[in-house]
């Protein structure tokens, strides 16, 4: 099959590879109609998360067609069923899992020694992402292996397009949750800092729980004028300031809830020393992330406010002002996202027509075209903001 | 056909058949190989400066070489990094403040004044090399003037923002009510 494959930095390759196999009583196998690349494909792109090996194959979010199933999957899904694959493989049985907690699955990283010396303790199984997580083949290819495919799954009906239901693998719960764990009250302003596809997922998340305002952040004008197009009051943090602006939005209180939906490769700007310095200790290995966003969230907050930290972290962050975060007894919920938790609501809300997220998608090509869309969605060309790929 | 990557592949798991084409551009690699050169050179100037200024006639100037050794690494690892464009900026610039330290010891009581001669044959070469590989590396990130595309009409709620703000807040109330009573 064809499959996109990691090769090292800044090097995808569209291979022929062999064709996934059951291995375990509890796998499936998707004929994959759809996949998406992510943002923080990007991240394994520049290769600023450790535990990449070349060979890798990429991808995290993804759907398709039950073609295979093992013994062990107890009826739970046939043949021919059409299904999301959400990008934490969770076992659905240890005690995280029946907590919700599913993107912290105790069972399904099968490379947890490495997870446990780097991380204090293992988290979930990842599709398409770094050997910390397990290393499991991802889906950017024709076909996908589904371990634990009893319980990773979520089953969607026919007569609804992939480009509605795609998203319910990763981006749409990630913002729903970026947002659900800021506990919005009707009279909150909430901040959101990146415009990019899980920025957009917020912004309508928020706006969906309640939101009084919603203010976004970017410099790009086609992330801006999409969210603007929400709802969403913006700020070009290029032309304009931030703190200035926010304070002006909020009667000089700060925004309750803010939302960091960029991460570790936060914008590098001369008139944001801290970025610089970021990038160049990053540039020397002297620092894994750039975490400028967290320390804005942190100084414009409204004390007693809440942070939400969608955005992946890869490492180490310096410079955090941990006096202004304690002192303003703000709150940090962060993690990568319970995906499960919130997709019976998710899917019910498309079904019901309250929201489709196929809005985000500016490019759909075939899987072949994938390694150069990767290109143009780092560097934003032809107002690149989110890609499918159909294989 | 044998792939390296696919020894350490978890049993089951898809192995490589046949590669496909390489992102990496020619100008690329040569950015690679240049990085290298330069944590190479930047090594040998930072550990044995004394050889470096005994082969160049220019006893005495042992620390100005281990700096440059430090120079030379930095931007070695700048070169391999995503940001590869900067670390090749910054090795033409290192270039020239080699050839300005190499005059300042091309002089008629230098007896070593031949191998001088020859280092800055050398740094010109590969200067040059440098300069290329910086132009051909420059990002495509598309200028801050360039026409975008806007996407006002894409809100993602079919039933308009009005209707989901209103949605939104019967909801709350409908909750709050329930919290109430």
């Amino acid at each position: 099959m064809k499959a996109l494959v990691w090769h090292g930095k800044e090097d995808i390759r569209c291979d022929t590879v062999t064709d996934p196999e059951i291995q375990d009583p509890r796998d499936a196998i998707i004929k994959v109609t759809s996949c998406a690349i992510c943002g923080s494909d990007l991240h394994l792109f520049h290769n600023y998360i450790p535990g990449m090996m070349p060979g890798d194959i990429m991808g995290h979010e993804t759907m398709g067609e039950v073609v295979e199933v093992g013994s062990g999957v107890d009826g739970k899904l046939k043949k021919g069923d059409r299904i999301v694959v959400p990008f934490t493989i969770i076992c659905g049985e240890c005690d995280q899992c029946k907590r919700g907690n599913f993107s912290v699955c105790e069972t399904t990283n099968r490379k947890r020694h490495l997870a446990d010396k780097v991380f204090g303790h293992s988290t979930a199984g990842l599709f398409g992402y770094t050997h910390l997580t397990g290393g499991y083949p991802g889906g950017q290819a024709e076909y996908l292996r589904v371990p634990f495919a009893d319980a990773t799954h979520i089953k969607v009906p026919a007569g609804i397009p992939d480009e509605q239901l795609l998203f319910l693998s990763d981006i749409f719960p990630t913002g729903w949750q970026a947002a659900a764990q800021c506990d919005i009250v009707p009279t909150d302003t909430v901040a959101i800092w990146g415009c990019g596809p899980v920025g957009q997922m917020a912004i309508r998340s928020a706006i969906l729980l309640g939101a009084n305002q919603v203010v976004a952040i970017d410099c790009l004008p086609e992330r801006l004028s999409m969210a603007e197009a929400a709802g969403a009051t913006t700020i070009n943090f290029e032309t304009e300031s931030v703190l200035e602006r926010l304070q002006e939005l909020t009667d000089g209180k700060g925004p309750e809830k803010c939302i960091d939906c960029v991460g570790m490769e936060s914008h590098v700007m001369a008139t944001l020393p801290d970025t610089v310095l970021d990038r160049a200790k990053q540039m020397v290995m002297l620092e894994s992330d750039r975490p400028h966003v967290l320390r804005e969230m942190i100084y414009v907050c409204r004390p007693g406010g809440i942070i939400s930290v969608p955005g992946v972290y890869s490492g180490f962050s310096d410079k955090l002002p941990m006096g202004a975060f304690m002192n303003k007894g703000l709150t940090m919920r962060t993690g990568q996202t319970h995906v499960n938790r919130w997709t019976d609501d998710l899917l019910r809300r498309i079904e019901e027509g309250e929201i489709d997220p196929s809005f985000v998608i500016t490019h759909t090509v075939p899987l072949n075209q994938g390694p150069e869309m990767y290109q143009v969605f780092r560097d934003k060309r032809d107002s690149c903001v989110k890609v499918v790929l159909k294989p | 056909m044998f792939h390296f990557s696919n020894i350490v592949r978890s049993k089951g798991d898809p192995a490589i058949v046949e590669g496909g084409p390489s992102l990496k551009r020619p100008q690329d690699q040569l950015a690679r190989a240049l990085g290298w050169f330069s944590i190479g050179l930047g090594a040998m100037e930072l550990l044995a400066p004394r050889r470096v200024t005994e082969t160049l006639g220019m006893e005495g100037s042992e620390t100005m070489v281990r700096a440059f050794g430090i120079r030379e690494i930095l931007a070695g690892i700048m070169s391999l990094s995503v940001d590869k464009n900067a670390g090749l900026w910054a090795r033409v610039g290192g270039d020239g403040l080699d050839a300005a330290a190499l005059l300042s010891g091309l002089t008629s009581d230098n007896p070593k004044k031949g191998n001088i001669a020859l280092a800055l044959l050398m740094v010109g070469g590969i200067a040059m090399l440098d300069y290329r590989a910086a132009q051909e590396t420059k990002p495509q990130r598309p200028a801050r003037t360039a026409r975008r595309r806007l996407y006002p009409n894409r809100s993602g709620f079919p039933k308009g923002l009005e209707a989901t703000r209103s949605g939104a807040k019967d909801l709350i109330k409908h909750a709050t009510a329930g919290v109430a009573s």
